[in-house]
């Protein structure tokens, strides 16, 4: 299957497992689901069979209401079964509406916005002093760029100059209340921030470009001596036209209609109304 | 207590090639012995407590023993979340420590008294909750806590503080220590605040009233059984602690009394309800609040009274 064919997939799966739960952040983990998957299939050097593997990348979603997207992707590289997909967020679950340690492959639990990229300076500092060649991916919503932590940390990493930790900004402009240039209208430049703070920063202009994400994050470390950032520009609610851009698909599930035409559009015969 | 901090970091340092320090812009003087012999392994993240929060978090995801310092207001309050999320909820095994912790800062304003963290960390599952008596006890209680996994908390007193210990005891973890022996009231207490207890123990002696002291130097897990015995041999607890008197030591070993159906004479000393506007010396401040030498003597006599 194509990355396409396998996104669009995803996509539907995500809506089942919201929709089996009754909760869940939908639109967030669509705006992500191209950066997580190509981070897992393309960039990082991940292990299943030995998800403990020493020399692993550690990968750190900060923005954990997008988990959705990093449980799909873990399951399709088989991390963990399909099976474990269906119960998300249901009694007994080890995959929960943010992400929490427990099932194969999680490394950090997350869910308040602003934690992760400290923690992965952590995790890229020990590697260094190590002497170990692994990497630290952590993706960040746009939305935890307004935590004054965050900036703790990109001031941190810059100045340890930690060139083996990559952030990936997904950059949907749109946070739970509306637009973010009109929730904080000084949030832009947001680029030339990270840039003022010691990180050297490439942008995707198509955060739902595999190609284009993958012959970027190839390159990381951007220059040496400095952590990598990528801003990329993407979609919140990306691959359903309903929910593209409305603030109210960050944590609202589909009715059954919805639903419907969710599958209809994404391609897929996925069993509803379950 | 921070020399001997800096010893027990320093020897630990030797023993665990995995052990990290982390400050929050505190001076280096404090740590000079762990920062000569270990600079590799010593990270000053600027003032940025959410930072050394994080940071340590991630440095224990990687096998390191992260033991992070700063003054004891910002290590606790300005990051708890990062304490709540990343430390206990992830269970890693970080060690947190606040300088001067209650009125030690008594002339820098209330911005710096340490007088609620025994109440916010106590509740939080997995941390481990520990005030060292003197230097002595902190270097002990230093040691114990490289053995022990998990994230934990040291208040810390300041330099230049006296010991109350005469002799060498055992320090286990979540097990109080028997200062004095006496059977007609316990007065339980931790931290630099044990100083007081014991010179008001001196006083309560003269006047007939025989005092065991209780260091509860682990405030969580309390140590249950030398307060159940304490009812049992004595009769009466006075617990004082130099924090709020809502939600800490006190009322801790009041949780245990009210859980075990006990109705003894009962008080707990500390700071009622209040910010404290006063400058001066940590004693002048301890007077001021209630926590003075004649107060502790007034407040164990009045429990031997309701005894009779």
């Amino acid at each position: 299957m194509t990355d396409v064919g396998t996104l669009k997939k995803f996509r539907a799966k995500i809506i089942d497992m919201a929709v089996r739960s009754g909760s869940a952040h939908i639109a967030p983990a669509f705006s992500c689901l191209e950066i997580v998957y190509t981070l897992y299939t393309k960039i990082m050097r991940v292990n299943p069979k030995n998800p403990r593997w020493e020399d692993r990348d550690r990968f750190i979603l900060s923005k954990g209401h997008g988990g959705l997207a990093q449980y799909v992707v873990l399951a399709h590289l088989g991390f963990f079964s399909n099976s474990l997909l269906d119960g998300y967020a249901q009694p007994g679950s080890m995959l929960g509406g943010h992400v929490t340690l427990g099932a194969s492959g999680i490394e950090a639990s997350t869910g308040s916005l602003g934690h992760g990229l400290a923690m992965g300076e952590g995790v890229a500092y020990a590697a260094k002093y190590d002497k170990k060649s692994h990497r630290a991916f952590v993706v960040m919503s746009d939305g935890e760029c307004q935590e004054g932590s965050t900036w703790e940390a990109i001031m941190g990493a810059s100045s340890f100059k930690l060139d083996n930790l990559v952030a990936v900004v997904d950059h949907n402009h749109v946070q739970s209340c509306g637009p973010i240039k009109d929730v904080l209208p000084s949030f832009d430049p947001l680029s030339d921030k990270w840039r003022a703070f010691g990180w050297a920063v490439r942008e995707v202009k198509d955060g739902h470009n595999v190609k284009e994400l993958e012959s970027i994050l190839k390159e990381v470390p951007f220059e040496k001596g400095k952590p990598s950032v990528v801003i990329a520009h993407t979609v919140k609610g990306k691959g359903v036209s309903f929910m593209e851009n409305v603030p109210i698909w960050h944590y609202r599930v589909t009715n059954p209609e919805e639903t419907k035409q969710a599958y209809k559009e994404l391609g897929q015969e996925v069993a509803i109304d379950k | 207590m921070r020399a001997a901090l800096d010893a027990a970091l320093t020897e630990a340092a030797k023993i665990d090639k995995n052990v990290f320090v982390v400050v929050g812009d505190v001076s280096p003087i404090a740590l000079a012995n762990f920062t000569k012999e270990f600079s590799d392994r010593f990270i000053n993240v600027g003032v940025a407590e959410a930072n050394l929060v994080g940071m340590g978090a991630g440095l224990a995801m990687s096998g390191k023993v992260p033991f992070l310092f700063t003054i004891a207001t910002f290590m606790v309050y300005r990051c708890y979340e990062q304490i709540r999320d990343d430390l206990c909820f992830q269970n890693l095994n970080v060690k947190i420590i606040g300088g001067g912790g209650g009125f030690i800062y008594s002339t820098l304003g209330a911005t710096h008294h340490a007088t609620e963290d025994y109440a916010v960390l106590r509740a939080l599952p997995h941390m481990t909750v520990v005030a060292p008596a003197d230097p002595f006890e902190a270097k002990k209680a230093v040691t114990a806590l490289v053995q022990h996994h998990g994230p934990a908390y040291i208040r810390l007193g300041r330099s230049g503080d006296t010991n109350v210990y005469t002799q060498d005891y055992e320090f286990v973890l979540g097990k109080s220590v028997i200062m004095r022996e006496g059977s007609d009231i316990t007065i339980i207490g931790a931290g630099s605040i044990l100083k007081n207890i014991l010179c008001a123990t001196d006083e309560l002696k003269k006047k007939g009233v025989e005092v065991r002291v209780v260091n509860m130097h682990t405030i969580k897990p309390l140590d249950t059984n030398a307060i159940m015995r304490a009812v049992k041999d004595t009769g009466a607890i006075l617990a004082v602690e130099e924090h709020q008197h809502v939600g800490g030591l006190g009322s801790a070993i009041a949780e245990v009394l009210v859980e075990n159906g006990v109705m003894i004479p009962f008080l707990k000393l500390g700071v009622k309800d209040t910010f404290v506007h006063e400058y001066g010396s940590r004693d002048h401040l301890l007077e001021q609040v209630g926590l003075g030498v004649s107060h502790i003597v007034q407040a164990a006599e009045y429990l031997c009274a309701r005894k009779r």
